[in-house]
């Protein structure tokens, strides 16, 4: 049995607290007022001198934005006042203010979305280990089944956060503000499917299926270890394949819903796999880093290096995915340029110039290279330095798929960002540590247990 | 060349597994096992010397995005820039994404290729090549051990018996 260390659990407080505060401060420090934020932004300038908020000030740029961003079409009511005095400064200042009032919200949702979207790509991974019969990877089932009890919790802040994006105390996704929709032709096209109400009831269809199948999965694979034959382990691998056509469909929806919305103008067809692969890759990176930390406190005696060898190279193989699906988004729309589709990059290579090429560097040079080498796939500490990359790159991924579509650019990775990404941290460290401390670490009675502990490549 | 070599067939990998770590605990030398299909860890359990195949693949994969690149260069930029949907060719840089494609193909290509023929040439593999494996069961179901004798051979003969094997052979190579 696992005990959850003091130092551990005083830790994730720790990040959470922290968490608590920075977050505090992101929503306190938001301007009320189109002077305020102005104010804000041109000491934010004379402070740091920099050349970017330059653009942003400059009042012809708001005009500029092409239709397929929110900037010309989010505020029609104050566009419309402003029209006739061509006023366009203090539309812009407007404008700014909800950029700015939308920062912490984005902050605080980025985070959230990223560890929710831990846990769930290692429930499709768990799901996969089962449907598959896989033989190598039982002794980690306790650990995938510890991460992602965290479906819960975190399935409940991004309800909550849509809660309270229907009642308007954010503008995160432009949609749900019936005075945008009523200027917005192609929003109207697709409010049949885009509207809050049935958003939420989706949202709930989606979270509930999954937490469904974790709970019932989990009950299966316990009562699996006291059981006398195999019927539970069978039960659970109909009911993950099962999962699997659910999730897959779900979680391309969910992408659509959760992300691509926040821009609700562009879409791409195959945004499901791109979110889907990031999800895949951080969650993977998560079980073997979880996994290492627990074989240094001396538990999971049987797991062995190929086993983190095998977690390795499924990092290795799914940041090439990863790349793949980014760069085939990115290549079709670059060549095509065509203005409501092309918006999408263009706003993000003008504005989000670092963490977008950084976030390539971070997803796909830097384990290419890293994690080629067969050797260094079984070094722990080297696979713990690559997962920590990666998940960066990987926060950084989220950030650039929400961002850009609610604050602009008035980007920054400060207080608010870092706070909630600590909150969320610590409380994901907790929730799955928590439960990984409520059953033997290793399962007893799975049939593939002895191919699992005798592995090696 | 006339040294005496032990031929030990055995007809199951499992077998032949044992009997390998037997004869390597034992200190005797064996100079090669012929497999009718790859046997998993056998490399290992011979204490062959791991395989530096992957480093030449990842040599010619640098090579092959290089010769990608120069080629992709030539072609679309100096030699006859084309205008294609608007992306006039200018520089290399500037319609990259657009290469990105033959850069990867090109990449994989150089290294299976040149990999496989390298792996072709360090096995001495060319074609109308005289067939090495000393028993044409190998190629069938049966496995055989060849191991060099020096000293002991009463010794080893009946270490390979005990150890499993179906027959053994002396000959002279």
């Amino acid at each position: 049995m696992y005990t959850f260390s003091n130092r551990l659990k005083i830790g994730a407080i720790v990040l959470m607290a922290l968490g608590i505060l920075g977050m505090g401060v992101g929503f306190v420090s938001v301007p009320s007022t189109p002077e305020e934020a102005k104010a804000m932004v041109a000491a934010h300038d004379d402070g740091h001198g920099g050349g970017h908020a330059e653009e942003s000030e400059h009042p012809a740029t708001a005009g500029e934005h092409p239709a397929g961003e929110h900037p010309a079409g989010e505020h029609p009511a104050a566009d419309a006042e402003h029209a006739a005095a061509s006023d366009h400064g203090a539309s812009h200042d407007e404008h700014l203010m909800h950029q700015l009032q939308n920062r912490p919200w984005s902050a605080l949702y980025v985070a959230a979305f990223f560890f929710f979207m831990i846990s769930l790509g290692v429930l499709a991974f768990y799901a996969i280990q089962r449907a598959s019969q896989a033989g190598w990877s039982p002794l980690l089932f306790r650990v995938m089944e510890g991460i992602t009890a965290y479906l819960v919790p975190g399935g409940i802040v991004i309800f909550v956060i849509f809660v309270l994006s229907v009642m308007h105390f954010n503008h995160m996704f432009v949609w749900m503000d019936a005075e945008v929709v009523a200027e917005d032709a192609l929003i109207q096209g697709k409010s049949g499917y885009l509207n809050p109400t049935f958003f939420l009831i989706r949202a709930a269809v989606f979270l509930g299926g999954w937490i469904l199948y974790r709970e019932v999965s989990r009950r299966l694979s316990l009562a699996q270890d006291e059981a006398q034959d195999n019927k539970n382990f069978v039960k659970n691998f109909r009911w993950s394949a099962g999962f699997l056509v659910f999730y897959l469909v779900t979680e391309s929806m969910m992408s659509w819903d959760w992300i691509m919305s926040i821009d609700p103008h562009w879409f791409s067809t195959l945004f499901g796999w791109y979110v889907f692969a990031s999800m895949m890759v951080s969650g993977i990176t998560v079980i073997a880093m979880v996994t290492i930390y627990l074989k240094s406190k001396g538990y999971l005696p049987d797991v062995n290096d190929s086993h983190i060898h095998d977690l390795a190279k499924f990092m290795f193989g799914f940041s090439i995915f990863w790349t793949y699906l980014w760069f085939s988004q990115f290549m079709l729309i670059w060549y095509a340029n065509i203005p409501e589709e092309v918006t999408y990059f263009v706003t993000r290579i003008e504005d989000y110039k670092l963490p977008f090429f950084g976030m390539i560097v971070m997803n796909f040079v830097f384990p290419l290279l890293v994690l080629m080498n067969s050797d260094y796939k079984r070094v722990n500490w080297f696979v713990i330095m690559a997962g920590i990359v990666i998940l960066a790159g990987h926060y950084l991924d989220v950030y650039n798929m929400v961002m850009p579509g609610t604050v602009g650019d008035q980007w920054f990775i400060g207080i608010p960002e870092l706070g909630a990404l600590s909150f969320f941290a610590g409380a994901f460290i907790f929730w799955t540590f928590r439960t990984l401390t409520k059953v033997p670490l290793q399962p007893k009675r799975n049939p593939f247990i002895e191919e699992s502990r005798h592995f090696h490549y | 060349m006339a040294s005496k070599v032990i031929h030990a067939y055995f007809n199951d990998d499992d077998i032949l597994m044992q009997a390998v770590k037997k004869v390597k605990a034992a200190k005797h030398h064996i100079e090669e096992v012929y497999c009718p299909f790859p046997v998993h860890g056998l490399d290992k359990a011979m204490g062959l010397a791991p395989t530096r195949i992957a480093i030449t693949s990842f040599m010619y994969g640098c090579l092959g995005l290089t010769v990608a690149i120069v080629m992709m260069n030539y072609i679309m930029i100096e030699d006859w820039p084309q205008d294609i949907g608007g992306k006039p060719s200018f520089s290399y840089i500037e319609n990259m994404p657009a290469f990105v494609p033959i850069m990867f193909e090109m990449t994989v290509f150089f290294a299976a290729h040149l990999m496989v023929i390298t792996f072709y040439l360090r096995s001495r593999l060319w074609p109308f090549k005289k067939a090495e494996n000393p028993d044409v069961r190998t190629t069938d179901d049966h496995f055989v051990m060849e191991i060099e004798v020096h000293g002991d051979e009463k010794g080893l003969m009946t270490l390979l018996q005990e150890s499993g094997a179906v027959e053994i052979n002396k000959v002279e190579k």
